[in-house]
């Protein structure tokens, strides 16, 4: 692998753009709608997106919510997933015939079962409250969906994680082995520094399709941006909004979700294995 | 059958397991129905989305710039937003603009139902990815066989219909396997709109009835068992349809 200045990543402004006018024509039509409904009385549709903007952002005032908490929301799955990811990862490639195949279930159950239906299941299946030595400890709804979350995230790193130690050549295990080095050390200082490079891509591109499922969490109860977006759309009855409110919406993932995409395809080519 | 239904019955009254969806008939009949209608929106979609990404690729083999851009930003755009969000864009921002026609009973329904639209934002959503995939097959086809084709007077539909296409496809396969498993998972999200589909009835079932863990455990085992019956039969079709001369 050569050394270079790392490339920063190409955002192409040209998606922007077109991302751009593509909501400034939805915002016009419907502006254009609104001027001929409208009696003079209601503000127009643009005034309007920028009253709820925070709202959808930030959520309620001295509340947390909206979409900072999807980003939230995502950053604390990924990590636990990740986390768990790594143990299960490594029961895949463990010498215990039991152990791996027990984390090659877990990994299977895991990795095909649907999002949605995991959700619900940590949703509705857990308490709302745990009690620990007579403390109780509270636990949001927030908090179950981010767990609901992270167990698919955990299934797909094992298999990063998997298969990042499988494209390590046997050499390197063996000449380890020659230098008296222990399983616990070839993994931990030979194997894994190794991996981390090939995992980084594949994980980043989970941590985006992770974002783009935390909208799910909307359906179990969780004031994230889809239900605030939903929330507005309600308080203002005006049906010319629809279009308008849901591409915002939209709007927001896309600006978030693609520089994501575009540094993975960037990293993916860099650390590529040349042969 | 009965005999079954009448040990569930009896595991209900003895041990308190209550499997009412399996031995009550009512229940049976309803989550039936469910499974049917998420295998057939699962068929709809897997076809409509291959259809999109046939169509898409084949696009953007084309000489015209714009044709090229507008795949292009058709892909990014379903790529880099959250399925459930295209769906109740869909659904409630697109629906109610459509025209509404007047159904048997003269009364004036929306031209699409949940079970439309849920088909058509999950096809663009899997067709975006379709895309590429295709793109990625058509790409690994070798040069000389296209002008093998094209020096024989196919015209370029025909190269890409007889020649290019059926050898991506082969190629492919892996990738698109991965892509419309995904899909048949992602169905359980037309549940956010109403779709009669397996998680709706099982979340009526077990709210009527309930029996949330009994009746989740059933709904994750099924969704197990088609995710697994759809992989093996597409790992079948992939051996099928190795390209000979690649790989091991």
């Amino acid at each position: 692998m050569t050394t270079g200045s790392v490339p920063a990543p190409r955002l192409t402004p040209r998606w922007f753009a077109t991302a751009a006018l593509l909501c400034c024509a939805a915002l016009a039509a419907g502006e254009a709608g609104a001027q001929l409904q409208a009696a003079g009385s209601r503000p127009g549709v643009l005034a309007t997106l920028w009253k709820w903007t925070p709202l959808v952002l930030f959520g309620p005032p001295r509340e947390f919510g909206g979409f900072a908490l999807n980003i939230a929301v995502s950053f604390l799955a990924m990590a636990i997933g990740t986390l768990a990811g790594l143990v299960l990862g490594l029961g895949l490639v463990s010498t215990l015939a039991p152990v791996r195949r027990l984390s090659w279930l877990v990994t299977q159950f895991f990795r095909n079962s649907p999002w949605l239906v995991l959700l619900f299941f940590v949703m509705l299946l857990t308490p709302f409250q745990l009690r620990i030595a007579g403390v109780a400890i509270p636990l949001p709804g927030w908090l179950k969906a981010t767990v609901g979350l992270s167990l698919p995230i955990m299934a797909n790193v094992a298999e990063i994680v998997r298969g990042a130690v499988n494209s390590i050549p046997t050499g390197q295990w063996e000449s380890a082995e020659s230098l008296a080095f222990s399983r616990l050390q070839t993994l931990w200082r030979i194997i894994l520094p190794q991996c981390v490079k090939r995992m980084i891509p594949p994980w980043m591109n989970w941590y985006a399709i992770l974002t783009m499922a935390t909208p799910l969490i909307s359906i179990v109860g969780v004031n994230d941006a889809m239900t605030l977006t939903q929330d507005a759309l309600a308080a203002e009855q005006r049906s010319e909004l629809l279009i308008p409110m849901y591409t915002l919406l939209l709007f927001f993932f896309f600006v978030y979700c693609y520089p994501i995409a575009r540094w993975t395809i960037q990293l993916e080519r860099r650390y590529a294995v040349r042969n | 059958m009965d005999a079954l239904w009448d040990l569930l019955r009896h595991v209900h009254d003895a041990y308190g397991v209550n499997l009412v969806h399996f031995y009550d008939g009512f229940e049976r009949g309803r989550l039936l129905r469910g499974i049917w209608t998420t295998v057939k929106l699962a068929a709809v979609c897997i076809a409509f989305s291959i259809l999109i990404g046939i169509v898409g690729a084949w696009l953007q083999t084309s000489r015209q710039r714009i044709l090229k851009a507008a795949v292009k930003v058709y892909i990014q755009f379903f790529r880099n937003t959250p399925p459930l969000v295209q769906m109740y864009f869909f659904y409630f921002a697109l629906g109610p603009q459509m025209p509404r026609v007047v159904n048997d009973f003269g009364v004036p329904q929306p031209m699409f139902g949940s079970f439309e639209w849920a088909v058509l934002s999950l096809s663009f959503f899997a067709g975006a990815f379709n895309v590429e995939i295709f793109r990625s097959g058509v790409e690994a086809v070798q040069k000389a066989t296209v002008e093998a084709a094209d020096s024989l007077g196919l015209s370029r539909w025909q190269i890409y219909r007889y020649v290019v296409l059926p050898l991506a496809v082969r190629i492919c396969l892996p990738a698109l396997n991965n892509n419309l498993v995904n899909l048949a998972k992602t169905t359980t999200q037309a549940y956010a709109i109403a779709v009669p589909e397996t998680l709706f009835v099982a979340s009526q079932i077990w709210s009527d009835r309930i029996n949330v863990l009994e009746m989740m455990v059933t709904l994750l085992t099924f969704y197990l068992l088609l995710v697994g019956v759809f992989v093996w039969a597409m790992t079948r079709l992939e051996r099928r349809l190795r390209v000979p001369g690649f790989g091991q």
